[in-house]
């Protein structure tokens, strides 16, 4: 028989959070998210589709929460247009709207390259519960890259 | 940007009610007396505590000291629950709550679960709403208390809790309900008559928030679960929050004053806001909309949107309401009352309450409504889906 003594609870570890002496605690914002992510979830660059794209991608799971597809048309490896479209949370619309922006015109050597802590960082940040939405926008990038280079070889 | 508030977000929290406000502003002004204090200050904090106290009972009732304060429903809800389960302990283990239950109670089940109770989690149906059958198939000899929420908090569905408590009687079981999103929208004034155990919470009613209570019928076995002092007859030890107490006693009056008529102007304006939504925007869903459901709860689902982007399109035009999911809320995944129901994972995701309140006026409904349409055609236009 199980013991009634047992610890049916721990708490987290409450130290973890635990400001430094005399430190100020940190402001809450009234948003959320900053301006600039609202700015991309409230109006949102590159959306939509391309005819006949050189790369596509489909990523995420909507039964999970998001999805996300991207277009690209790639010209003398050059990204020469890219669009998307997204369902789901602001955090998922805002960073694949600044993937895009970052991604657009660039060399696809070099937006392979691209990084979440590049879309994050041009963003200005977003909330750490929130970071797990900026991959979406980079990994679908990267796989339409995929895709691309995939198409190309087989023309070959 | 100069902008209104809309509040659509009353099961959340509601606004304090003036007489509120007023019952407790003394204790904000120097009648700041321990009402366990022999001197005339604490004889003042006594007298208000036990106004209070034949407050609630008049409104239930009950017996004055049949009413334990708490600090809020979460804290009532853990007492009943950990309470009657330690005090029937060697009569049995076994114990049933719905799936669709608060987590102050969901929790609190799964952590007795953990200590060596035996817990069943009742089903609900499409509606949700819990199936008297189900629980009573589900009960045994060994079972000690049944929980089951008077109208849950996402989707405003009523529970068959009179017949519920009327079987756990006849079988001698306890019966706890959860009335805090009940309190002030339905009629709970012979509330003993089914139930041995009641939770209610203050600022659901537009009372402070830190006041509820726990109700408790005259000879139900129930173990103290914050030990301490002779506070609350010995069920809850802790001075007692005396301000508090009284702006829950006086917002308790007001919301069953005029009960019905409050009901009936707030019901009206929802089944205006379904039927404007309903007209405007397609591929929607109402939950629960076959339930009996209290006047003021309208839980949608919206096809085809992620139900964050539609809460933060809102809260930037100023208006407030709550998603059932979102990780926003710390609270991982979709919510538990809505795949209960059998509602998809993706379904679920796009669901968003909205709950009206005293302050809700028609031309609110139809601004809201409006914004909606709007907010879900753009998300619409670019969605992947």
């Amino acid at each position: 028989m199980q013991s009634e003594d047992t610890d049916e609870h721990c708490p987290e570890d409450l130290s973890a959070d635990e400001p430094a002496p005399g430190e100020q605690p940190p402001e809450e914002p009234v948003l959320f998210y900053n301006e600039t992510v609202i700015d991309h979830f409230t109006s949102p660059r590159n959306v939509g589709e391309i005819d006949n794209p050189d790369g596509f991608a489909l990523v995420g799971d909507p039964a999970c929460g998001d999805q996300m597809k991207l277009w690209i048309r790639v010209e003398g490896g050059y990204i020469l247009d890219i669009k998307f479209k997204s369902f789901g949370c602001p955090g998922a619309i805002a960073t694949s709207s600044m993937a895009t922006m970052l991604a657009m015109g660039m060399h696809i050597d070099d937006a392979r390259l691209l990084t979440d802590d590049d879309v994050v960082r041009a963003l200005g940040g977003i909330p750490a519960n929130k970071e797990h939405c900026s991959l979406m926008g980079v990994g679908a990038l990267h796989a339409a890259i995929r895709d691309y280079e995939q198409r190309s070889s087989k023309k070959l | 940007m100069s902008r209104q508030t809309i509040y659509f977000d009353h099961n959340a929290t509601t606004a304090l009610c003036p007489e509120a406000r007023q019952a407790m502003l003394p204790f904000f002004e120097g009648e700041f007396g321990n009402p366990s204090s022999y001197h005339h200050l604490g004889r003042k904090a006594r007298a208000s505590l036990q106004a209070s106290r034949y407050g609630l009972a008049d409104i239930f009732n009950c017996g004055p000291g049949e009413v334990v304060f708490t600090s809020g429903g979460t804290e009532a809800n853990n007492m009943a629950l950990r309470g009657a389960a330690a005090a029937l302990r060697r009569r049995g283990r076994h114990i049933i709550v719905s799936a669709i239950e608060h987590h102050s109670v969901l929790k609190t089940a799964e952590a007795l679960a953990a200590s060596g109770y035996d817990v069943t989690f009742a089903p609900v149906d499409d509606q949700g709403v819990v199936d008297p059958q189900r629980v009573a198939a589900a009960t045994r000899p060994d079972t000690i208390l049944i929980s089951v929420m008077s109208a849950n908090n996402e989707t405003g569905a009523l529970q068959p809790v009179h017949e519920l408590g009327k079987l756990s009687r006849r079988q001698g079981i306890v019966f706890h309900t959860d009335a805090v999103q009940a309190f002030g929208k339905i009629d709970l004034g012979t509330v003993f008559e089914w139930a041995d155990l009641v939770t209610l919470a203050s600022h659901k009613i537009y009372g402070p928030a830190g006041a509820g209570a726990l109700l408790v019928r005259n000879g139900t076995p129930l173990a103290s679960v914050i030990t301490g002092g002779h506070h609350e007859r010995g069920l809850r030890g802790g001075t007692e929050n005396i301000a508090a107490i009284a702006g829950f006693a006086a917002a308790s009056l007001q919301a069953v004053a005029g009960l019905d008529e409050k009901a009936a102007r707030i019901g009206s304006l929802r089944d205006r806001f379904e039927a404007r939504l309903l007209e405007d925007i397609s591929g929607i869903c109402i939950n629960s909309r076959d339930a009996r459901r209290v006047h003021n709860t309208s839980n949608i689902c919206f096809e085809g949107v992620e139900s964050e982007s539609v809460l933060l399109h809102l809260d930037l035009l100023g208006i407030c309401a709550s998603a059932g999911s979102a990780c926003t809320t710390g609270e991982p995944g979709p919510s538990h009352v809505l795949r209960a129901m059998g509602l998809s994972n993706m379904q679920a995701q796009g669901a968003l309450r909205f709950s009206l309140g005293r302050s809700t006026t028609a031309e609110e409904v139809d601004t809201v409504a409006a914004a909606l349409a709007g907010i879900v055609e753009k998300l619409r236009s670019l969605s992947s889906l």
